[in-house]
């Protein structure tokens, strides 16, 4: 059967980027379609008509969406190459809890330090590092989030890396400063294909965010 | 061939909709496990040291290893114990979709509910609306994602029913005693949803499982007030 699968996405979406990887990981060939989000495709407004959100992946015309949702999804769908969970049910759920940590807190966190200013911003600021240093301290020695091998988490959590330079930026403050290991991390990811091919280059995100502060009248 | 015996505690608080996910995950599938009731307000040490990141209710703990995290849970116990009812689906597209709404439900319904709970006159009577439209999504999603949904026995019991009955199991509580004039869960609104819940009603599993409402009046009443308190000295 002929595998047919479309990703509705949007660039700088770190969301997005977690499915490009995954696929790109399984050797999955797909067709990118980029969406402006201030006009929406009918396809997408079809396909996600609940949240009428980015990304959706579209495998033989059925939708599936949320990007956690998708990268299990592909996962279990293509099960033959690079596993992204681990098959131990513990370290499965390992890997789950420190997705859905990501997913709770990350995007609200980080969005106050370019979105807003003055005490607001400090405290989102603040926030902001001390869930970098929470994830860093999983992290610890290992090159991975799940050992050894790359996987969900680091999946999870590369696309934010895109988007560093623009919280250094605008918060002013050096996150390698605050977490070399994270650092380290991250740019062990970069090296992997599947993750240089499906991440923007940042100096872009961070004129993206430059952009959404002027529209947002943030300056 | 002997089982390894496995110690399995479960730390939850008898009002949290979380924790009944977990109580109900364990129970339906047979697994004998230690239940300790948490204390939010003074919580154990236990609790503290193995979920530090959120010291939060429900924690499994299985032979000393620690799960946190309800739905994390629920995926490690359908992993673990493989015995029926599974709770997710064979089929990975069918997996996705149940994840879906389970999502829908964590985030965008239980938030608009507690609003509607918690809140009074002008904020709640948006936050009402705004239920409204949401338990329609869902009503229209369960409708066309699940059509052939029937509940016979334990067997058919999965995630999506254990979230189900665990968030909205009280729901005539809230209408009948908490003097909310609508009802976001009926027969005439939601009718997909309202008889689901009627379903796994009939399980003794279920049943057993049940917040008595002589208690959960007064707990709702109570926290009722308080948040309404900090709200107003907010």
């Amino acid at each position: 059967m002929a595998n047919e699968v479309i990703l509705l996405d949007f660039w700088p979406s770190m969301f997005g980027m977690r499915t490009r990887i995954a696929l790109r990981e399984k050797g999955v060939d797909f067709e990118y379609r980029e969406e402006n989000l201030r006009d929406k495709s009918p396809l997408l407004l079809q396909m996600n008509p609940v949240h009428k959100k980015i990304p959706v992946l579209i495998h033989n015309g059925k939708p599936v969406c949320e990007s956690s949702i998708q990268v299990q999804y592909i996962d279990e769908s293509w099960s033959h190459k690079n596993p992204i969970l681990p098959s131990d049910p513990y370290q499965r759920a390992q890997a789950r809890f420190w997705v859905d940590f990501i997913d709770k807190k990350m995007y609200e966190a980080q969005r106050k330090v370019w979105a807003s200013k003055g005490e607001e911003q400090e405290t989102g600021k603040k926030e902001f590092i001390e869930l970098l240093k929470i994830l860093e301290s999983e992290l610890g020695d290992k090159p991975y989030f799940g050992g050894d091998d790359f996987g969900y988490v680091d999946i999870g959590l590369i696309g934010f890396y895109t988007w560093f330079p623009g919280y250094e930026k605008y918060g002013n403050f050096s996150i390698e400063a605050e977490c070399p290991k994270l650092i380290a991390w991250a740019k062990r990811c970069m090296q992997r294909e599947s993750v240089a091919k499906s991440l923007p280059d940042s100096e872009k995100v961070t004129q993206f965010i430059a952009d959404l502060r002027k529209a947002f009248g943030v300056e | 061939m002997e089982e390894k015996k496995s110690k399995v505690t479960l730390h939850g608080m008898w009002a949290s909709p979380y924790s009944k996910r977990v109580e109900i995950a364990l129970k339906i599938k047979g697994i004998p496990y230690e239940y300790v009731e948490e204390d939010l307000s003074n919580k154990t040490e236990t609790l503290v040291q193995l979920n530090p990141v959120h010291k939060k209710v429900p924690l499994l703990v299985h032979d000393g290893k620690p799960v946190a995290e309800s739905q994390v849970i629920l995926d490690y116990i359908d992993e673990t114990w493989k015995n029926s009812p599974r709770l997710l689906p064979e089929d990975s597209y069918e997996r996705a979709q149940v994840r879906f709404w389970v999502s829908y439900i964590n985030q965008q319904v239980t938030e608009v509910m507690g609003q509607v709970l918690f809140q009074e006159g002008e904020a709640q009577a948006k936050s009402i609306e705004e239920a409204k439209e949401r338990f329609k999504v869902l009503e229209d999603g369960l409708k066309k994602d699940f059509p052939n949904k029937t509940i016979r026995g334990n067997d058919d019991v999965g995630l999506l029913d254990i979230i189900i009955i665990a968030t909205f199991g009280s729901h005539k509580v809230y209408h009948e005693e908490l003097g909310l004039e609508i009802s976001l869960i009926n027969p005439v609104n939601t009718p997909t949803l309202y008889n689901w819940i009627e379903s796994l009603k009939e399980l003794t599993v279920i049943k057993e499982a049940e917040v008595p409402s002589d208690r959960l009046v007064p707990f709702l009443q109570m926290y009722r007030q308080m948040l309404l308190q900090q709200a107003a000295n907010a």
